[in-house]
């Protein structure tokens, strides 16, 4: 299930160098996808977050210690993309014209195969009814629907945004979105501005040309799911954190 | 006072002894009613299953009475199509006990899923390239299969019998039962094979991921073979308890001893498959994934114990118990062996379910921990009294064991 190339391939690469770990990220994607909060977000295996921060450290003691954070959004995978195969009724799919790996949630009967299969934990399950504290509720974006109780959600590359960026452009009579046109909330919020969105196929845009940067890498590579989510560190020891490797098998940059 | 509704010459206890009988597992499905009633209402925050442990208790459950269950199907294969006659004593047993475990699971998926009310988008909306699609096209058919397998038992019994139509509507039953045996055959194939396939497709997982055969990674075909393996001992096992409950011979050594053997065959052949796809497993998916054998087993309780007591003590040992006649003949060490020989399937399912999630694979996940919830254990129980309400109902009012008269003839009622 190879996938066909299509015209465009959205992705994203984030820059480790520049990410201060702030959440800033987090917090818009939350308020941008309407993400419920569960009544006690200390529960850290239930709670939903589409782009969850991983802190990691290079395991040296003080005045050594280095510190680092993975922003984690779902990965797009481009090859055989794991949850999309596995999928029963089809609820998940990946547009082969754009890249995006969407969830289609009224469709989802919440047999979580999607999340068992999926290697970034990435994919995020209702135990509960969605909950938006007094008021919250009136912070609701019209165009992302809100999930019901027992289905799975997950990061959708802020896919309403895609849409509202094609009909600007339709209706100012263009057929292509220029370069950062269309790109995702945690893109737009980051203050650090570590994260770059865009179309990897457009061998101009700022996005492919990061993606092909010397430390660019991505998230448990060797396993080829090909994801559309790209880092960038100057650190060794960052880049060795993303993947397994045998002693001695990792070459630095 | 229900007398008129036991089988032909054979006796029975009394009403009031088989309701005290019956109490225990009442309460266990009571428990489990409370447990599914609360998990539909309130929904599956009531579980301990997390975004980590997606698939938990419920799912190790199902998988494991399926394998169990799987000497339905296979008895029925080798009675009806091989047509192996001396298994026509213990054929209605491994039915009504397949029954029980297919039925059971479906009931519980039912539960499992987040939104059981769009359980048929699977057939609606069916992705033909996931291995759960397979499976529950297969498990849907096969469940109406063994529930037709079933009718003509029930129609055996002495008053229902008494109506013509009836009547010879359980013998014609009977009559193309091989056709039914050879369908079950099919489809049971291709639903254990495919839970297997459902993990060994996951190939972002290292742990659970295995080389293609075809288009089936190599764990369809050894949960296959592990189900044929354990299923006939757990129908030896459900037999034997029967016998001891009930203080009667039910079922004539010729066909255990035929079952014993044979499983202690399939395991041993289905072990040396095993050991030669997790030394390629452990020499080629692991490596790849920049990984050692020995990452896999050094989280919680997760260690290699499980391989050991997998392959080794719940695999190689009930096997050669089993091959061997003074063994198999002795009471207890088919009682042991049989035992010994589940254990090791259910925790084959375990292993592939729990450890597989529990085990992170990128590399700065950290490891989370499971435990069942009251009302996890509570539908996983249901299923145990459910499955011990229906056999005992079955024992009581139908021929399960044609031959149990000719066995016990001092004690005819």
């Amino acid at each position: 299930m190879k996938a066909t190339e299509g015209k465009y391939k959205y992705g994203m690469v984030i820059n480790l160098d520049k990410c201060t770990g702030c959440g800033t990220c987090t917090v818009a994607c939350a308020a941008e996808n309407n993400l419920s909060v569960i009544r006690d977000e200390t529960d850290k295996q239930r709670t939903i977050s589409w782009m969850q921060l991983f802190k990691v450290t290079n395991g040296k003691p003080f005045p050594d210690t280095e510190v680092s954070y993975f922003p984690r959004p779902c990965m797009h995978c481009h090859n055989h993309t794991p949850c999309v195969s596995v999928c029963p009724p089809t609820a998940t799919k990946m547009d082969y014209n754009n890249g995006i790996v969407s969830q289609i949630y009224t469709r989802c009967i919440g047999c979580r195969y999607c999340q068992a299969a999926c290697p970034y934990q990435a994919r995020y399950f209702n135990w509960w009814d969605g909950h938006f504290p007094k008021g919250t509720e009136r912070y609701l974006s019209p165009e992302v629907s809100v999930r019901m109780r027992g289905v799975v959600e997950k990061c959708s590359f802020c896919h309403h945004r895609l849409m509202r960026a094609k009909e600007q452009a339709y209706a100012e009579d263009r057929r292509e979105l220029e370069d950062g046109e269309y790109i995702t909330a945690c893109t737009e919020v980051c203050p650090a501005e570590a994260i770059t969105f865009g179309d990897l196929n457009d061998p101009d845009s700022k996005v492919a040309k990061l993606s092909k940067h010397p430390q660019a890498f991505r998230l448990l590579e060797r396993i080829g799911t090909e994801p559309k989510v790209y880092y960038i560190s100057s650190k060794d020891w960052v880049r060795r954190m993303a993947d397994n490797y045998h002693p001695n098998e990792f070459q630095p940059v | 006072m229900d007398s008129a509704l036991f089988p032909e010459g054979v006796k029975r206890c009394s009403p009031k002894v088989f309701l005290l009988w019956t109490l225990p597992w009442l309460a266990l499905l009571a428990w489990g009613g409370l447990s599914a009633f609360l998990c539909l209402w309130k929904g599956l925050n009531q579980t301990n299953m997390s975004n980590i442990f997606a698939f938990a208790i419920w799912i190790v459950f199902d998988l494991a009475v399926i394998a169990l269950g799987a000497g339905a199907f296979f008895t029925g294969f080798l009675t009806y199509v091989i047509g192996r006659k001396e298994l026509k004593s213990i054929i209605n047993a491994a039915v009504i006990i397949g029954f029980i475990c297919y039925s059971g699971a479906v009931a519980m998926l039912g539960i499992d899923i987040g939104q059981p009310i769009r359980g048929w988008f699977i057939f609606w909306h069916a992705n033909v390239h996931s291995m759960l699609t397979e499976v529950s096209f297969c498990i849907s058919a096969y469940l109406g299969v063994l529930a037709i397998e079933y009718i003509p038992i029930i129609l055996e019994n002495r008053q229902i019998e008494k109506v013509p139509h009836l009547r010879l509507f359980g013998h014609n039953l009977h009559h193309i039962m091989g056709v039914f045996a050879a369908t079950g055959t099919f489809l049971s194939f291709f639903h254990q094979g495919s839970l297997g396939g459902m993990f060994g497709v996951m190939y972002a997982r290292p742990f659970a991921e295995r080389w293609d055969f075809y288009v089936w990674p190599t764990t369809f075909f050894l949960f296959v073979f592990s189900a044929i393996a354990a299923g006939p001992c757990f129908t030896i096992l459900c037999t034997k308890l029967t016998e001891a409950i009930s203080r009667k011979k039910l079922v004539p050594d010729n066909a255990v001893q035929f079952l014993a053997r044979l499983s202690g065959w399939l395991l041993s052949g289905y072990l040396v498959l095993k050991i030669i796809d997790t030394a390629v497993w452990a020499n080629t998916t692991v490596p790849n994934a920049g990984l050692g054998l020995m990452d896999f087993y050094r989280e919680g309780p997760y260690g290699i114990w499980m391989l050991i007591a997998e392959i080794g003590i719940f695999g190689i040992v009930p096997a050669v118990m089993l091959m061997i006649p003074q063994v198999r003949q002795n009471p207890a060490g088919l009682i042991v062996a049989c035992l010994m020989n589940c254990t090791g399937i259910v925790l084959n399912r375990f292993v592939f379910i729990i450890a597989t999630l529990a085990i992170p694979v990128m590399p700065f996940a950290r490891f989370w921990s499971y435990l069942p919830t009251w009302q996890e254990w509570g539908i996983a129980m249901a299923l145990v009294g459910y499955g011990f309400l229906l056999f005992s109902v079955s024992y009581r009012y139908l021929p399960v064991f044609p031959k149990e008269q000719e066995l016990n003839p001092a004690m005819n009622g």
